[in-house]
Parts: structure tokens; sequence; C-alpha cells
């Protein structure tokens, strides 16, 4: 049997999200830290603040703005709100991965 | 099914000549042609049917008929103000009278004689008239395959699979999907991550039939599907951690025994269409809707084979136990689906306790090793046991409270044998915690199922992933219609 009617044409239903995602552009990569503000996003892992405080000396040795930032849990997407803050307030954004 | 358009005032009649009893009622037609009351005929086969009756409708669409639902020849309607009133199937010849207001008619016929089937309800062309009436109420882009393209090599071609061949999802086979529940093809049933798409249950039915369901089961799908989308149980966090998690799905209630699912040998095992359906319509889901693929948010650095499916119901009727969805609140007899994040069973052996303390320490011990024997509290554990163990219990008058509160105090651990470098492994909790004791499972982190086999001194120990809020909790949803 065919699903339309005339034969031999077959026709499937698509099973996915049928997403069409807008395509936007990364913001382009500094040539240099100066003068911009560097914000640190710790994902709640283990040992993950003992690498970002280490960055936050160093970025702050050389005058740079530092801005510290956490996801309350490593398990889910940082909440809009916090996305929307560090993209608010920082150029760029520096996320510790760890274990 | 669409509702039907005004129908004509009056009396209608729906035949075909193929039918003998429409033959044997066809001069009775005729007669009802001159006497005023408004008869329209409609025919299935043949528009020169019957003889002698002006204006016969030509039905050979079937699509008058399909949307009258019309499923014996001959049927007679009684229609007002373009309303069906009344309707009678087959030839009675006190029935027809009634609803024509005519008599006698017939006079040389029995009294009786049943119709035959309708057109619409042949095999196959039910199927045929339900995609070209119905499917326009499917909202799924339609995807044609290519002439020389194999259907099954199709389906891999376009990422839509697990690894295992599925069933192709044509209009016909989605839209009897459908029929398996009350609610709308276009009603959202969740949000599915991790590419946050509002799926559809029209969605879900697609992924239903690519895993090989009944309609019957779909409704159990719906429930996983939903409950797999809750912040708790956090689908996003099972998918994308590098641990070993997939989906479980307990299924509680008279849905599991309905439709066949098997909670006795081999539970956690293959064999039943089901257990193995449900838990791959589910996985199916989470992986076209929600674009959650391994190797791209999936990120299990080994995974288990539960991730294509994982799915069993509980054995109730043995059990000497409360079920778990009624442990989880749900009223007794309730159909639910319980989701728990969990990786691959453990089998553990017990050949030899006949006392429940003895059976009790000996599984707190299996327990223990659950990620690791030093580790505590950060993972959930399933224990599913099995009729041969469950009865040592029921024989000395353990209820679950009593076998929870005997694990509460076996599993509380001397905080020195679990800290960094105990037992000259590096691995542990830190040293700190050396004085304190603590507990192996957070309150609520064990789950205790009745299922398997009657012959086997076994039970299975199903580990968990990150407990609690701040990873995955097991979520309880009650199945619908």
């Amino acid at each position: 049997m065919s699903d339309n009617g005339s034969p031999g044409r077959r026709v499937v239903l698509d099973p996915t999200g049928e997403l069409e995602p807008e395509a936007r552009q990364r913001a382009p990569r500094p040539a240099s830290l100066d003068g911009l503000r560097v914000g640190l996003l710790d994902i709640s892992k283990p040992r993950g603040d003992v690498f970002l405080d280490r960055l936050a000396d160093r970025l702050s040795a050389r005058g740079l703005r530092v801005e510290r930032y956490r996801k309350p849990t490593f398990t889910k997407p940082a909440p809009i709100d916090l996305r929307h803050e560090i993209s608010t307030n920082c150029d760029v954004v520096i996320e510790a991965l760890a274990d | 099914m669409t509702a039907a358009a005004a129908l004509p005032d009056g009396v209608l009649a729906v035949v075909k000549r193929s039918c003998p009893t429409c033959s044997l009622v066809a001069p009775v037609l005729a007669g009802l042609a001159g006497a005023g009351i408004g008869l329209t005929v409609w025919t299935q086969d043949d528009p020169t049917f019957p003889d002698g009756v002006p204006g016969v409708v030509d039905d050979g669409s079937l699509e008058l008929s399909y949307r009258l639902g019309i499923t014996v020849v001959p049927t007679l309607v009684r229609v007002e103000a373009g309303r069906e009133v009344e309707r009678l199937e087959g030839w009675d010849r006190a029935g027809w009278e009634r609803l024509t207001g005519v008599s006698p008619l017939g006079p040389g016929l029995p009294d009786y004689r049943p119709g035959c089937g309708s057109r619409t309800v042949e095999p196959g062309v039910a199927e045929e008239l339900a995609v070209r009436f119905g499917a326009g109420r499917l909202r799924s882009r339609r995807v044609e395959l290519g002439g020389l393209e194999d259907e099954a090599e199709a389906m891999f071609a376009r990422g839509w699979t697990d690894g295992l061949p599925v069933v192709t999802p044509t209009e016909a086979r989605v839209l009897r999907m459908l029929e398996g529940t009350t609610r709308p093809p276009d009603e959202v049933v969740a949000v599915v991550p991790p590419d946050q798409v509002r799926c559809t249950v029209e969605k879900v039915a697609v992924n239903a039939v690519l895993a090989g369901c009944l309609p019957e089961y779909l409704p159990v799908v719906l429930a996983a599907v939903e409950a797999a989308c809750t912040d708790e149980f956090n689908m996003h966090g099972v998918l994308a951690t590098t641990y070993f998690p997939g989906p479980v799905v307990v299924v509680n209630g008279a849905v599991a025994r309905a439709i066949g699912m098997n909670s006795g040998l081999n539970a956690l095992g293959q064999g039943n269409r089901a257990n193995a359906t449900i838990g791959r319509a589910l996985q199916l889901v989470v992986r076209n809707v929600g674009g959650g693929r391994p190797g791209e948010i999936d990120r299990a650095a080994l995974g288990n084979p539960g991730k294509y499916t994982f799915c069993f119901a509980e054995d109730e009727a043995g059990s000497p136990w409360e079920p778990l969805s009624v442990e989880r609140g749900l009223p007794a007899g309730a159909s639910a689906v319980t989701l728990f994040a969990g990786g691959g069973v453990q089998a553990m052996v017990d050949q030899l306790s006949r006392t429940p303390e003895s059976l009790a320490r000996s599984l707190a011990l299996c327990l223990r090793a659950v990620a690791h024997p030093k580790l505590v509290l950060g993972f959930d554990a399933m224990l599913v046991v099995s009729p041969e163990h469950s009865r040592v219990f029921k024989e000395a008058g353990w209820d679950k409270a009593r076998l929870r509160t005997e694990f509460d105090s076996l599993l509380a651990l001397p905080g020195h044998e679990l800290v960094r470098g105990a037992g000259g492994i590096a691995e542990g909790v830190p040293e700190a915690l050396a004085s304190s004791t603590l507990p192996k499972f957070r309150p609520g982190g064990l789950l205790i199922v009745h299922a398997g086999g009657t012959a086997g001194l076994f039970s299975a120990i199903i580990g968990g992933w990150a407990s609690g809020p701040a990873g995955s909790q097991p979520v309880t949803r009650e199945v619908g219609s």
C-alpha cells in the first residue's frame, strides 16, 4: 500500500525535532585582554575553584577586572539569568571543567 | 475522525451491491424513494444500485462512508437539521418502519437479516482511508524516500536509529499508533533536552513506531517521556554525563498486565515486546526529538547496554511488599511509571541465607559496592529483589519498612574505612570525615522493586548517578489514557 495514493512513492514522517537553529556568529576572538572584563565560571565540579583562583590571581595581577560566577550544579545547563548576567557584564568568559 | 459535513435531512441509506442483504432490501429502498420522506442513498461499489432509486450518490471513494463511521451495510440513518439522530444496521423491518415512518415495508421479506461489512472496514482499505482522510492532522515533515532506497538503510542514513533497525514511520503506522491514546496529536507532552524541543504526542507516536511499539503501549511511553523531561529527573544531565546512566523505566499497575509486560523470568532481559520497545521509544525521543546523540551531547565514557532500552514491570502479584509506585505516593492500583537514572545490572548471589538478618547483611554488603565501596551519598541505587529472596523476608514477616530500617543500620559506614588512602586506595571521602559515621545512601536514595523468575537465589543492583537535587532524582508519573 502506498501512503499517499500514488504507487511507488514512499513517504515517512520525520521523527526529529525539525529544528532550524538560527545561525549566530561567535564573538570575534580578542587580540588582547587589555581593558576587557573577564568572567570566570565555576561549573561546581570538584577542584574547579583551584584552577579559577589561580587564573583570577594572574589576571588581576595584570590589572584586569575579573568577575566570578558559579553554576548551581554541573549536571544542568547554566540558568538563563546567569547566562544573561555574564553576557552583560563580561567581554570574555573562561569556564572551568574539572574533576 | 473528522466531523462530517451537514447531512441531507430525511433518511440516508448506505449500501453496496455486493451485499446480499442490500440486494434483498433494494425493492424497499425503491419504494421509499417515492414515499416523500427525503430518501438519500449512498452506494459504495456501483452507482447504478439500487435499481429504481433516482439520484443515488456514488461513494466509490468511500469518503462519505468513512467520515460518517459506517461499518455495516445497509445502514439506515435518520437526519434532522443536518445531524444524525438515529442509526440502524442491517435489515430490521420493525426498526425500519419506525425510523422511516412508513409501513408496511417489504412484506415478502424476512423480519430480520444482518448486514455485511462496509467497504470502509475491509482489510487494507481501512488503513488507506485513515491515511487519505486522517493524515491531514499530522504536522510532521514528510520525507520521501528514493525509489531505489532500501527502507531499513534509509532510516540509518538519516540518523534516526539507535544502531538497531527501526520500523519505518509511515503515515498509516503513525495514525494507528495515535489510536492508542485519547490525547490529540498536537498536544505538547514535554520539552525534551538537550535541544529543549517542544515534543507533541505526534512526535512521540512517530518514535514509538520506530521503536516497534504497539498502539496500546503509547500511554506508557507518553508518561515516561513526561517523567524524563522533568527538572527532577534531569534528562539533560543523565545524557550529558561521562558516567554510565540511562533512564530505567519501572511500570506498575493494571497497564503492565494489560499490555503484556514481563515482570517474571528474565524481567530485566530481552524477549518481551512491551518491555523492549517502551524503553527504546523513550530513548529514541531523546535522540531524535531532543537531539541527544552519543559522541555529541551524550558524553558517556562507557555507557551501558540499558541505553538501548531498560524497562520492566514490577511483579506485584508475587511481592510480599507494596508496589514501588505506592511507596512513592500513588494510590494502590494506579498505573504508573517510575524513572530511575541507572547504569548496568550488578548481579548479586546469596544461595545460603535462610534468615532475613543474614540476607539483609548480604544485600547490604553488595549495595556498598555501588559506584565504589568507599564512596557514600553520591549515588542512588535500585535493588531488584527476586521471588526466592523476597520469600525469606516474607516468611519472617519483614515488611519493606523493616528491611529499610535494617539497611539503614547496616549501611551506616565508619568514616575511617572510607577516607582517601584507607585500605591503600586513594579514592574515598575527605580525611575530615574519618571520625564520622556516613550513610551509603541519601534518604530516599534506595529504591526496592520486586521482579524475576521463581527459581534463582539472586537479586539485582542497579547503580544510579549523581543523586539528589544536584543530579537526578527518581520520578513517578501516573499513566493516562
